[in-house]
């Protein structure tokens, strides 16, 4: 993955607006988080394949650290947090954000295909 | 500690469970020619390590973890049998179904000595629900036939609750072999070992922190009934 460029990434969510997608959204601070730190609380939440259509979809944010909303017909999706990107090769829109060590903290991506079970 | 066991099967659920929690243990017993197999659970599709500095994503890690998984086994010379769940939603999973597909595997490996997760006492859900079911399948298994098994329990507060463990397994002699495994496992071992202590910095420190962290390897005997 990359740095993202707002504009590239811009170019992707306008490119995936208004059909059939498929959406990967995630956030996590780690099942060990409160082994290591009892004053850390494990959060986290995924879903996976949720099937929308969204109308249109920004990406807002610098310094390196950016926020991707999709609105749709009855509702959003949100993301906080991202500060690397992919187009991989199969077309898929990758976004994630980790922390310094490289661990990922949160990811969005929407692919035309469902992604793998 | 090691005793010379017929058969040993290894159950948990992540490529790298096995490197941090047992490969020390299941070296010396392949040194003494005792066959080992490990039953890996899933392929850590969910983890949060991605290399450090990241060249993995969200899609690809499971490809990463697969081959780390299959890397690991060679440096440890143990059969690998991956069982084809999900990271993250073993605990959903029917707990019954799961131990059945286990019980299947026992019947017909016939181990002597099964080594899993203390349920309840292994932190990460996945090695808690791998444990429970490890430990239902050879429950329902033939008393006459069970084999014996080792839970290993992680949580801070094990030896309070339960006392020491009665397997304490000194594995330095063989630690090369122990950090061989985890480095195969190379997009993770960096930042686990990092989590443990986020002091070690130089490759020769790591090792040092792990050969403290991870020289020992206990477990408890499972009771039955």
């Amino acid at each position: 993955m990359e740095p993202i460029h707002i504009e590239e990434v811009q170019k992707q969510l306008d490119r995936l607006a208004n059909k059939e997608v498929y959406v990967h959204l995630e956030t996590t601070n780690g099942a060990y988080a409160s082994h290591f730190n009892e004053n850390a609380y494990n959060v986290g939440a995924f879903i996976r394949n949720a099937k929308v259509n969204y109308l249109h979809g920004k990406i807002v944010g610098d310094n390196g650290t950016y926020r991707v909303g999709l609105k749709l017909d009855i509702g959003w999706v949100y993301a906080e947090g991202v500060n690397q990107w992919e187009l991989d090769e199969q077309d898929r829109l990758l976004m994630a954000g980790h922390d310094r060590e490289g661990r990922l903290m949160v990811a969005l991506e929407i692919s035309e295909q469902p992604f793998k079970n | 500690m090691i005793d010379l066991e017929k058969h040993v099967v290894v159950i948990y659920p992540h490529p790298d469970d096995e490197a941090f929690g047992a490969s020390g243990t299941i070296t010396q017993f392949r040194q003494k020619g005792i066959p080992v197999t490990y039953l890996c659970g899933t392929l850590g599709e969910m983890g949060r390590n991605m290399g450090n500095p990241t060249f993995a994503n969200r899609e690809t890690l499971s490809d990463f973890r697969k081959k780390e998984l299959i890397d690991a086994c060679k440096v440890m010379d143990v059969e690998l049998r991956m069982l084809g769940y999900r990271d993250k939603t073993l605990e959903f999973e029917s707990r019954d179904e799961i131990a059945q597909h286990l019980k299947k595997i026992l019947e017909e490996i016939e181990p002597s000595l099964v080594i899993t997760h203390f349920p309840g006492h292994a932190v990460h859900p996945d090695h808690n629900a791998m444990g429970a079911a490890a430990i239902e399948a050879v429950r329902l298994m033939n008393p006459d036939s069970r084999p014996k098994v080792w839970a290993q329990a992680i949580s801070h507060d094990h030896v309070k609750l339960f006392g020491e463990p009665d397997v304490i397994n000194n594995v330095k002699p063989v630690f090369d072999q122990k950090m061989r495994t985890i480095m195969a496992h190379r997009s993770q071992a960096q930042g686990v070992l990092g989590s443990m202590n986020g002091n070690a910095e130089s490759a020769a420190n790591m090792e040092e922190v792990a050969k403290e962290r991870l020289g020992y390897e206990s477990f408890y005997t499972w009771k039955f009934d």
